[in-house]
């Protein structure tokens, strides 16, 4: 008996019906495909995308090249020496990250005391020559520089959860 | 000025002027259809995944099929080491020849068909059984193992679903009375439900089915097996000659569409039969059934899991040859006995 019935319900093809009806549903639905270029995704004011390294407002460096984020570092990707400045500080004399290994974990930044490497929303990053992996002490300035007000508003946003 | 040319072209030259006009009239129109067709294929499954599909190039990717066909044209076309040049080459003409002389005897509407022959369904089912010299051929002349293993798989399954075709189109000529498709068209003349699908509706599924089948598209796809076999008997195919295989297919696809129409679905009559003005025939209706087979298409493609071979030849053979044949004894006893409705 249940072989007739089983045999009757695949001759009348209910069951594909059944798909070509799902199927027909989702052709009727909404797309919410983002159109990458001219749209991008909304983000987190925590998204940890390349680093950089921030000054304070009178527009010195805020690394004392403590080396905590070099230690934290579970990839091995960031590479410091240091000596001491003219002044007696002391600073860093080489800083570099290598993005190739990298993992974006975020570590660095909640090792750093001085708040001085920071992870920014930057994520469009591309190489077409060896070497540029390599984010060196005048890059991760400048990448400070340039996006300063959005990671300090990004940083301002979180403190109360820190 | 032109008719006084025209006039003094010897009657010969006239006709074949006005037959190869008519034939270009068909065939353009036909490529720019699979050129399309392509795309909308990809759209539409793109949109039952929930994707939006190509559109890149040109506004709303409308150019992605020209796209398509100007970087085929100027791929290389690679000849395999043995390979028989001439049949390989040959090979996609053969597929694609039968896909396009078929249509000469389509209607179009009541006027509209190059070549009115009497045994016009007797045609159309020859040339759609040589489609599968052009997949043999193919197999055989690329002296690869894979297409020729390809091509066995993709014959045998062209041949199977062949005859539940036939058998099913015999069923169509028994209940129109004639092999000439603008009277099989005429026979089914009244409204929708004097429509040949619905006393052949069995004959219609297996036809459709079949038709998806022999056309070797998805669920039916295991000459090609995207995710199997890569692709089957064209393999070792590449650029132009590869395009003609997929023009043949598209080309095949859309010829079954339109018979399906024609055969099940009244062709050009309306479904308002008798409704002034909505309920005249015309081509506008012929092509949206057609519109609607070919989107059937692309839908199933979208829908279901490749069919394992032995399934596909056990639906073929045991399942679809037994159900055509009782229902031909069906029909046949419904002519007989002139059923009211459909055959008084």
């Amino acid at each position: 008996m249940n072989t007739i019935v089983n045999y009757l319900r695949s001759l009348f093809l209910l069951e594909l019906l059944k798909g070509l009806k799902l199927t027909g549903r989702y052709f009727l639905s909404t797309k919410f495909t983002v159109q990458y270029p001219e749209e991008k995704t909304p983000q987190s004011n925590r998204f940890r995308g390349i680093h950089a390294l921030r000054r304070y407002a009178n527009g010195e460096e805020r690394c004392i090249a403590c080396k905590l984020c070099e230690a934290v570092c579970p990839a091995l990707a960031i590479t410091i020496e240091a000596e001491p400045r003219d002044d007696g500080q002391r600073r860093t004399t080489l800083y570099d990250i290598d993005l190739f290994k990298c993992v974006y974990c975020g570590y660095c930044e909640e090792a750093c005391p001085v708040d001085a490497v920071v992870l920014t929303r930057v994520y469009e990053v591309a190489f077409d020559r060896r070497g540029q992996n390599i984010m060196t002490k005048q890059k991760l300035l400048a990448m400070g520089d340039e996006h300063e007000t959005q990671i300090a508003a990004d940083r301002t946003t979180d403190a109360r959860f820190r | 000025m032109i008719e006084s040319l025209w006039g003094a072209l010897p009657e010969a030259l006239q006709t074949t002027i006005v037959i190869v006009a008519k034939i270009v009239a068909i065939v353009v129109p036909l490529m720019l259809t699979v050129a399309y067709y392509t795309l909308a294929e990809r759209k539409v499954i793109g949109f039952m995944q929930v994707r939006i599909g190509p559109n890149r190039v040109g506004p709303r990717g409308l150019l992605q099929p020209i796209a398509d066909a100007v970087k085929l044209m100027f791929k290389e076309i690679i000849l395999p080491t043995n390979a028989n040049r001439f049949l390989f080459v040959g090979a996609p003409l053969l597929s694609i020849a039968p896909a396009l002389a078929a249509w000469a005897v389509i209607p179009f509407n009541e006027t509209w068909v190059l070549a009115d022959i009497d045994a016009s369904l007797l045609y159309i089912l020859a040339l759609t059984s040589f489609g599968v010299y052009g997949v043999i051929i193919a197999g055989w002349a690329s002296n690869s193992k894979y297409a020729l293993l390809g091509a066995m798989r993709s014959a045998a399954q062209m041949v199977a679903y062949e005859i539940a075709m036939g058998f099913a189109l015999v069923g169509v000529l028994l209940a129109g009375g004639s092999l000439n498709l603008g009277d099989i068209v005429q026979a089914q003349s009244g409204s929708i439900l004097h429509w040949f699908w619905l006393p052949l509706f069995p004959l219609m599924m297996v036809y459709l089915i079949s038709g998806v089948a022999e056309t070797n598209r998805a669920p039916f796809d295991v000459a090609e097996g995207e995710s199997e076999i890569v692709a089957g008997f064209h393999v070792e195919y590449s650029g132009m000659t590869f395009a003609v295989f997929f023009l043949a297919e598209y080309a095949n696809m859309i010829l079954i569409a339109a018979l399906t129409s024609l055969l099940f679905f009244g062709g050009w009559l309306s479904p308002f039969q008798g409704v002034p003005l909505l309920g005249e025939p015309s081509l506008f209706w012929f092509l949206l059934k057609t519109a609607f087979f070919m989107f059937c298409f692309l839908w199933f493609r979208a829908t279901f899991p490749r069919y394992r071979y032995d399934q596909i030849m056990r639906l073929g053979w045991k399942v679809f040859i037994p159900i055509t044949i009782v229902w031909l004894l069906v029909v046949g006893l419904a002519v007989v006995v002139e059923l009211p409705w459909w055959f008084d």
